[in-house]
């Protein structure tokens, strides 16, 4: 008989003993679930004692995650003056958008701490705040000796520091619990327009949503006949994304007095079914139709822009900054001719604006906070945020300080109507959402929803399914 | 056993004819590496497979957990997970959505593919030059197509529709209309695997024996017989195995799609891939997306295993018409 067979018995004991020591293995490669939550007993801030001083951490080195932004730019173009001030080098990587909040959330979520502080919305604080993963910076804020008198808390426009505030509790308000993230710039949602197509056509800004439909109507009948070859009336976002729904879609749903959800006894209901959201949808989806862009399902924010700025858009109802940078001179064909206006009012004359803040967090996990704490305090310090509002493209400032600052308005008075209507809306711009985690499916279907009414599916019929998808998800 | 009785003799060879340079040979090898070997040789092969098996293990593993962003301490739900998914219309909706892109892409490519390999076959000039430009859409990523055909497929500045213009059937809203976005990405990936499908089915052609022809040739048998009773049961081997990757590939997509239409409008093209992927990584419910995954690798390995079979009954029957 053979010693050595290698028989079926010899070769099972050997697998059952490879998966047996496998075991702990799992275990050690991370196999468990993600557990491990931030702890909420005590914040590393309360480490921080002593006089305030820039030099803390000097030698350290803040690794950031960012998204490519015009923002952006102007933070990368004065890191020198960071390292300068503190002695602290900072490494960056920077996604483009399309992949930068994938990059984020797959990297959060690993429980690596692969970035100290990164780029993220406030909704993102709904996402990335209640399994642990951002730092609250409220402990580090109140603490003198982690943060500067000269920071001034005080100078941020207050409905921009509590929209990253929250309690992590599904449907609770914003600006109460912790502080997840820091305003660094934001974006208001108005009507920018071609004075150009609106002088020849003889049209002046819709004050009204009826209006603005019939404008965009016009525009898109009347322009190319005008000398403006291929140009359609307005430009809205329209892929199937959460980003679609937020901007001018939402700021016109809110200033219809329109709720995303209610909120009941505690419980999250949907809303989007009611019968003036059903009516306000369909109206909208018509608009579009009729006035919106060619192929609108893939529209994101980069095709209403350049189309906007390529003249291929008589208007944009956007972010600010969308519009901003196609109206700054030389920026595109349209530069010089492009307004702008509050927008349509709703019932009541309400100017109930959604917006979108660009906010620094810090990674709960970062090994590394006391360094990060103080890049976070400079990018959202005075300092910076003039530098970069005046001498780059950081505009829409989080500051009332900027705002006021004789340069910037100078600057921003070449764009016409800007200055007029960013302090139109600025007091009435608010996160128009209820805030809960499934924020981001319930928009992604949502705008999923308003393609097929765009299609031509019923919308009471549409909205009534998705109202009843999501109160299983979000309720 | 011929394998164990082997280095016996060399052993031996070395010892007896004492030769130097059998000194080294003549060395008998120790009994315990001679009985490590196989377990040594089959190292590789163990950690190819465990480098498979562990992620699926553990992806199995968390579909029976309830494993989301907002409940990294889940509970066990055994197969709820599978349960909500085979009850919820979205699933259903996107194994129809994703059955009709495979079947769709595959067919449409399998009849292009084989005619392009026919008609390079017959004209071996331009046969050898258009292989090399055939080959081009193969070498660009799919998710690069799928954005060249995007800008493409733009109602308003789209070369498409400017190319179709003088037609008067300029302005055509490609993707969207729910009809349109399918049959464009499975156009968009109609353009990048036809290639595939053509460059196997002629390197098939190539190889097929020349006597059956000859044989047809002598008795006067026209193209359509020829090519029905001889090139296409013996080229059908090659052929399913372009039609197996393509299957299995187009049921997996995920790119294409992804980069022309997110999934939309609507679900339209809503294929279980993108389904999963928005579960697992955008919503973060890691459990339900794993879920989603294992339901698409069960139904992938399902049809596969089934035209394998097939596959080797054809290559009976293939061998069979070139005797």
């Amino acid at each position: 008989m053979d010693m050595h067979a290698h028989d079926r018995r010899r070769f099972l004991a050997i697998g059952a003993a490879t998966a047996a020591s496998a075991a702990p293995l799992l275990t050690a490669c991370g196999a468990g679930f993600g557990g491990d939550r931030a702890k909420n007993d005590g914040s590393a801030a309360d480490d921080i004692t002593g006089s305030f001083d820039w030099k803390r951490a000097k030698g350290k080195t803040v690794k950031a995650l960012l998204n490519k932004h015009p923002y952006t730019d102007a933070l990368i173009a004065d890191l020198k003056a960071f390292t300068e001030k503190t002695g602290i080098e900072v490494e960056y990587d920077v996604f483009p958008e399309d992949n930068y909040f994938d990059k984020l959330t797959v990297d959060l979520s690993s429980g690596r701490a692969s970035y100290d502080v990164f780029m993220l919305g406030a909704y993102m604080v709904w996402q990335y705040g209640p399994p642990g993963w951002l730092e609250d910076l409220g402990p580090w804020m109140r603490n003198s000796s982690a943060t500067g008198a000269e920071w001034d808390q005080e100078d941020f426009f207050p409905n921009l520091l509590s929209a990253d505030q929250w309690s992590l509790k599904a449907g609770a308000p914003l600006g109460r619990g912790g502080q997840y993230a820091l305003p660094w710039g934001w974006e208001t949602n108005v009507v920018a327009y071609n004075t150009e197509v609106f002088k020849k056509l003889g049209l002046k800004p819709a004050e009204t949503f009826d209006e603005l439909r019939e404008v965009a109507g016009a525009i898109t009948r009347r322009a190319p006949g005008a000398g403006f070859d291929g140009m359609y009336g307005v430009a809205v976002r329209g892929s199937r994304s959460w980003a679609t729904i937020h901007p001018g879609f939402m700021t016109m749903y809110a200033r219809n007095g329109l709720k995303d959800f209610t909120v009941e006894g505690g419980k999250v209901k949907p809303a989007m079914n009611s019968p003036e959201a059903i009516a306000f949808t369909r109206d909208w989806a018509e608009m579009v139709r009729k006035g919106g862009p060619p192929s609108w399902t893939s529209y994101t924010w980069y095709q209403c822009s350049s189309d906007l700025g390529a003249k291929k858009a008589g208007m944009l109802f956007d972010a600010d900054t969308a519009a901003y940078f196609q109206a700054v001179k030389g920026a595109s064909p349209a530069s010089g001719k492009i307004a702008f206006h509050p927008g349509p009012k709703g019932p009541g004359g309400s100017l109930a604006t959604n917006m979108w803040i660009w906010s620094l967090g810090m990674n709960a996990r970062s090994r590394n906070k006391s360094a990060a704490w103080l890049f976070l305090q400079w990018a959202t310090g005075k300092e910076h945020l003039r530098k970069g509002a005046i001498e780059h493209n950081h505009i829409d400032p989080v500051r009332k300080s900027v705002g006021q600052d004789a340069a910037y308005k100078d600057k921003m008075r070449a764009i016409p109507g800007f200055i007029e209507t960013f302090e139109t809306v600025v007091d009435r711009t608010r996160i128009q959402f209820t805030p809960q985690e499934q924020f981001f499916d319930a928009t992604t279907s949502w705008a999923a929803a308003l393609q097929e009414i765009y299609g031509g599916k019923n919308a009471s019929s549409v909205l009534n399914g998705l109202a009843g998808d999501l109160a299983s998800k979000v309720g | 056993m011929p394998g164990r009785a082997a280095p016996v003799p060399v052993a031996d060879h070395g010892a007896a004819s004492g030769a130097g340079t059998g000194k080294r040979a003549a060395r008998a090898v120790p009994a315990w590496r001679r009985s490590l070997r196989p377990y040594l040789l089959i190292v590789p092969a163990l950690l190819l497979t465990g480098g498979i098996l562990y992620p699926f293990g553990l992806g199995l593993y968390y579909t029976l957990f309830d494993f989301a962003a907002s409940k990294p301490q889940p509970d066990l739900v055994g197969l709820g997970n599978y349960r909500r998914i085979f009850t919820q219309p979205a699933f259903w909706d996107s194994a129809r959505v994703t059955v009709a892109y495979a079947v769709g892409a595959a067919a449409v490519e399998t009849v292009l593919g084989v005619a392009v390999a026919l008609l390079l076959h017959r004209s071996s000039l331009v046969g050898r030059v258009l292989e090399k430009v055939l080959i081009l859409p193969l070498m660009i990523a799919p998710v690069i197509a799928a954005i060249m055909w995007k800008l493409m497929l733009q109602p308003s500045v789209g070369v498409i529709n400017h190319l179709l213009e003088p037609f008067g059937l300029g302005g055509v809203q490609w993707t969207d209309t729910p009809t349109g976005a399918l049959l464009s990405s499975i156009a968009v990936d109609v353009w990048v695997y036809t290639p595939f499908v053509a460059i196997l089915a002629l390197a098939g052609l190539r190889s097929l024996p020349a006597s059956p022809f000859e044989a047809a040739a002598v008795d006067g048998a026209g193209w359509w017989f020829t090519f029905r009773r001889l090139t296409l049961p013996m080229l059908w081997p090659y052929v399913l195995v372009a039609v197996i990757f393509r299957f299995m590939d187009s049921l997996k997509v995920f790119d294409i799609i992804y980069a022309l239409t997110e999934g939309g409008p609507g679900d339209s093209t809503m294929v279980l891939q993108i389904r999963a992927y928005l579960e697992a990584i955008r919503f973060q419910r890691y459990s339900f997306g794993i879920s989603y995954m294992i339901v698409l690798w069960a139904v992938v390995y399902l049809v596969t295993m089934v035209l394998v079979r097939y596959l080797g009954r054809i290559q009976n029957r293939a061998a069979e018409v070139a005797r």
